[in-house]
């Protein structure tokens, strides 16, 4: 298992050859790999995105980003999973974060890698603040209702 | 007794500090201390809360030693 913040730019495909080669060791078990990579978008919202500074907080993260991938890899006994998200400064086609399982069959890696994706969104703690051309913006979940920060 | 306080994004900019360290009084909650940097504010609904690197309800006490962290709900992936 690995989670790992990567502060500059990474190369997904770059990191699964990497992880297949040193830690899986063409392991014969293995039937199925499952992948997610999500990567930045120049709009969001009907507005241009131009830049985004992605927030973390240290230690916080990547125990829960350990605990989600932990907590998937029991459920839906798959063999691995791997987690790397970036922080920092990032521009439109960034990968953002890289999401992999490995397992014996391809149901329980697309469902792991489905619910450790679902999970880092809305437990482990990343913010994204958008730069457009009227200024900076901090993203609001979009299952979020509106309320003012200072309780009003 | 001593705690320390960190803030993150938007509460950063609302409090204007990312992080200090304060005396409170023993059994002071989550909410408690929200109160206390805000001058009395209540804490809203999406505010979330974390003690050391555990999420926590606003109802929580404190100890001494504690990590507090406020944040808005989260927005990686």
């Amino acid at each position: 298992m690995k989670v790992e913040i990567k502060k500059e730019q990474f190369d997904p495909w770059e990191e699964l050859v990497d992880y297949k080669k040193n830690q899986l060791q063409n392991n014969p078990k293995i039937g199925a790999s499952s992948i997610f990579l999500g990567m930045m978008r120049d709009f969001n919202d009907d507005e241009n995105i131009e830049s985004m500074e992605l927030e973390y907080y240290p230690d916080m993260t990547e125990k829960y980003l350990t605990k989600i991938v932990s907590d998937a890899i029991k459920k839906f006994k798959i063999m691995d999973g791997l987690v790397i998200h970036r922080v920092g400064l990032l521009i439109p086609t960034d990968p953002i974060v890289l999401v992999a399982t490995w397992s014996e069959h391809r149901e329980n890696a697309f469902k792991a890698t489905r619910e450790i994706m679902e999970s880092l969104k809305s437990e482990a703690p990343f913010w994204k603040k958008e730069s457009t051309n009227k200024g900076f913006k901090w993203v609001k979940p979009k299952n979020q209702t509106e309320e003012n920060l200072d309780g009003s | 007794m001593k705690i320390h306080v960190k803030y993150f994004a938007n509460i950063r900019d609302l409090i204007g500090k990312d992080s200090e360290s304060i005396d409170v009084k023993l059994g002071l909650s989550v909410e408690g201390v929200w109160g206390l940097i805000t001058n009395g504010n209540k804490m809203p609904n999406n505010l979330l809360a974390a003690v050391n690197h555990e999420y926590v309800s606003i109802k929580h006490v404190l100890k001494d030693g504690d990590e507090l962290a406020f944040f808005p709900p989260v927005t990686g992936g």
